[in-house]
Parts: structure tokens; C-alpha cells; sequence
């Protein structure tokens, strides 16, 4: 029984770790994708340049922080557990 | 362009920054201990983000702030909280009270008492409305000495912020009567830039990573937003136009949702922003003490350098997509009828 204990716990963890892991790929796509169209919308118009830059700041920002969500999630999970 | 002491400037410069992402391994090196114990990386990590009731600055110099509690059955009290710690730092109950896990209760009941004291996070509260206040001031007196002039020094500073935020979030989302809405939307901007900006120098606590600071915020909005809705903002959550007759029952529930949704957003954003990222810092300078080696420390002060180069971009936009966000949610309420 106590053995079953620490699967249970240490499934836990484990899943916490794959979770920041996903996240991290999430947070690298959404980001990756964002800086691709602001490459190509640059490369189109050279002189709009700055707008552009400033924009995929913002949006950038923006889908870290739903990325960070899911950071948070599994730091407490982990930090409950272990 | 002759550029006199270059060099050594820009040496000084990235020196400096080195130093100040090292801070915690200058800090910590000192100890003197009886026998080692294993460093914790979670539990320092935690200490760093959450609240506390003494202002630790190094590990030796500790500022012991007030702690004001009511309760019903002891009434008003206050003393410093120096007082919950005897000459070795363990901790002593005092005065029936005492201190678990910076919760305070009772010592013989265990009940938690009504806690007002001044923690860590509500200093710097209020050492960010102080900020606040004198600069805002000061280049609002500066402003009306020089009207038709150039502005100088600390004017021309904060003032083109001032007009960024006034051209590019408030009149473009708002519409023509933003003047009702601009010195509230002036204050957050610059109470979450000073909080984002305040939290990233050593030795300071996490203002703008309080969940609680965050949600007065968005409740703010949200009061703001529900106050000034016109007709048109009310009868198109409760009959939304251009929707089919017999979708609308379902569209109301997720519409009032929509409602608190909104505030919810901009609470977790912002909290979650600034705490990750004290957190990522944090723990990349944890990974010194964890490998316990020079070496380490070296390559990790130069990564934190850069990481915290990134923060100070995430302090800047966190405030702009709040302030941004609040200002569309506004402009929506008090929308004309465009239709």
C-alpha cells in the first residue's frame, strides 16, 4: 500500500515534468509562428517595418503568458508533491 | 563623433550588470554555518515570490516590519515582527500569537486572526504610490511652469509615455469622450510600469506577482466598465442583435460569463507574467548554489543578465496589454450604436 503511495506521488511529478515540457513546445510554436509572419510581412514591406516589430512584441507577450499558465500549474504541482 | 572614456564606460556598464544579476551570490556567501544543509531550491525560490512579514535583504540583513492584527477575542494589536524570532532566529510565540508559515493565529487556539500588517508587498505598495506621486507631480508642475517651452529633464522623460498612451491606447479605443477615462488609465499604466519596474531591483518584493494586487486592479475595470455601460452594452449581453431568436437563451449565460471572464483575464495575465519570470530568474541563479561551483556562477550571471534584459521588455508590455485591454473593455461599454 505504501508503495502504491509514492507511484501515485511520483506519477504526479512526473506528469508535472511532462507538462512543462508541453508547455515549453507550446510556447516555442505559438512564438515561432508569430516571429515567421512578422519575417515575411517585413520582407514584403521593408518600410513598415517598425509597426510590425511592435507589434509581434505585444502578441508575442501575450502567448507567452498563456504559455506561463500551464507553467504555473505544474511548479505547484511539483512543488506540493516534492 | 569623438566619444571620450568609451571603453571603460561600456566595461563599467556591463560590469555593473553582472554584479547585479550575481546578487544573490554575493549575498549568500558569507554564512557562517554549523553544518551544512542541503541547499533547497524550491523553498528559496518560493521565499523570493510570495509575501513575507520581514523585508530580507541579505540573509543577515533583515528589516523586521510591523505587524498590525485584530482579532475579536484580543482586539487591535501591533508590534514589530522582529518580536516572533528570539537572538538565534527560531521562532517564539508572542503576546498569544503566533507565526506558522507567515500566517498568523492565535497560539492557543490555532484560529486565524484578521491580518492589516504592513508585509513586505504592502511596503512597496506603498513605496510605489510614493514614486508615483512625486514624479507624476513633478512633471505635471513642470509641465504647467512651461507651457509653449520645450520640455526638460524629467518632463520630457515621462511626458511623450504620457502621450504615447494617450494616442495609441486610450483615443483609438475609447473614442470621443476619452477624457473621463484617461487619469485612471494613466494611473494603472504607470502603477503596473513602476510595480513590473520596482520588482525586477535587488533586494525588493514582488508588487505586481501578488494575485491580490492584480485582482484589486481588474475589479477596478471591472467596476469601471460595468458603471459606465450604456444601452447598447447591456442589450447586447442580455439580447444579443443579429443572432437568431431561438440561439439567444444560450448566448446569455455564456455572454454574463463573458462578464467576469474578462477581469479574470487580465488578473492572471499580469500575476502570472511577472511571477514566472521572477521565477525563471530566480531559479537560473539557484542553479549556482545547486552545482555549488564558480564556474557556474559566472555563465549563469551572464545568462541572468540577458534574462533580465527580457523582464524589463515584459515589465513594459504586461503594462501596455493591461492598460490596452482596459481600455477596449471601456471603449465597448460606452460604445455608440455603429450598427
Amino acid at each position: 500500500m505504501f508503495f502504491s503511495l509514492i507511484l501515485d506521488v511520483s506519477m504526479a511529478v512526473m506528469g508535472a515534468g511532462i507538462g512543462a515540457g508541453l508547455v515549453a513546445i507550446g510556447a516555442g510554436i505559438g512564438v515561432g509562428r508569430i516571429g515567421g509572419s512578422a519575417m515575411d510581412a517585413i520582407a514584403r514591406q521593408p518600410e513598415a517595418s517598425g509597426k510590425i516589430q511592435g507589434a509581434m512584441l505585444v502578441i508575442a507577450a501575450l502567448v507567452e503568458v498563456a504559455a506561463l499558465f500551464g507553467l504555473v500549474i505544474c511548479l505547484l504541482i511539483a512543488n506540493k508533491l516534492a | 563623433m569623438k566619444k571620450p572614456f568609451l571603453i571603460p564606460k561600456a566595461a563599467f556598464l556591463v560590469l555593473f550588470f553582472v554584479v547585479i544579476s550575481g546578487r544573490l551570490l554575493l549575498a549568500s556567501g558569507n554564512e557562517p554555518s554549523e553544518e551544512p544543509k542541503k541547499f533547497d531550491a524550491n523553498e528559496v525560490i518560493l521565499h523570493h515570490v510570495v509575501d513575507d512579514h520581514q523585508w530580507h535583504f541579505t540573509d543577515h540583513v533583515v528589516l523586521p516590519l510591523p505587524i498590525i492584527v485584530y482579532s475579536s477575542e484580543k482586539g487591535l494589536d501591533a508590534f514589530s515582527s522582529s518580536r516572533f524570532f528570539d537572538e538565534h532566529h527560531n521562532p517564539v510565540d508572542y503576546n498569544g500569537y503566533k507565526l506558522d508559515h507567515n500566517h498568523i493565529l492565535l497560539a492557543d487556539s490555532g484560529k486565524a486572526v484578521f491580518d492589516l500588517s504592513i508585509t513586505k508587498n504592502v511596503a512597496m505598495l506603498l513605496i510605489n504610490a510614493t514614486l508615483l506621486f512625486l514624479i507624476l507631480t513633478a512633471v505635471a508642475k513642470s509641465a504647467k511652469n512651461r507651457t509653449g517651452k520645450a520640455p526638460k529633464g524629467l518632463q520630457s522623460f515621462i511626458e511623450p509615455i504620457i502621450v504615447f498612451v494617450r494616442d495609441e491606447i486610450v483615443k483609438p479605443n475609447i473614442g470621443h469622450h476619452y477624457e473621463k477615462f484617461l487619469p485612471y488609465l494613466l494611473t494603472l499604466f504607470f502603477f503596473i510600469l513602476f510595480g513590473n519596474l520596482l520588482g525586477l531591483l535587488p533586494g525588493s518584493g514582488n508588487l505586481t506577482g501578488n494575485i491580490a494586487v492584480t485582482l484589486v486592479l481588474a475589479v477596478l475595470t471591472f467596476i469601471i466598465t460595468n458603471f459606465s455601460g450604456n444601452k447598447n452594452y447591456w442589450s447586447h449581453i442580455f439580447w444579443t442583435p443579429g443572432v437568431p431568436l431561438v440561439l439567444r437563451p444560450i448566448i446569455l449565460p455564456v455572454e454574463i460569463i463573458g462578464i467576469f471572464t474578462k477581469p479574470f483575464s487580465l488578473t492572471i495575465r499580469l500575476f502570472v507574467a511577472i511571477t514566472a519570470g521572477h521565477i525563471v530568474l530566480l531559479s537560473l541563479i539557484c542553479l549556482t548554489f545547486i552545482f555549488q561551483s564558480y564556474v557556474v556562477g559566472v555563465g549563469v550571471s551572464i545568462a541572468v543578465m540577458f534574462i533580465n534584459l527580457i523582464e524589463l521588455l515584459v515589465a513594459g508590455i504586461q503594462a501596455y496589454v493591461f492598460t490596452l485591454f482596459t481600455a477596449l473593455y471601456i471603449g465597448m461599454a460606452t460604445a455608440d450604436d455603429h450598427h
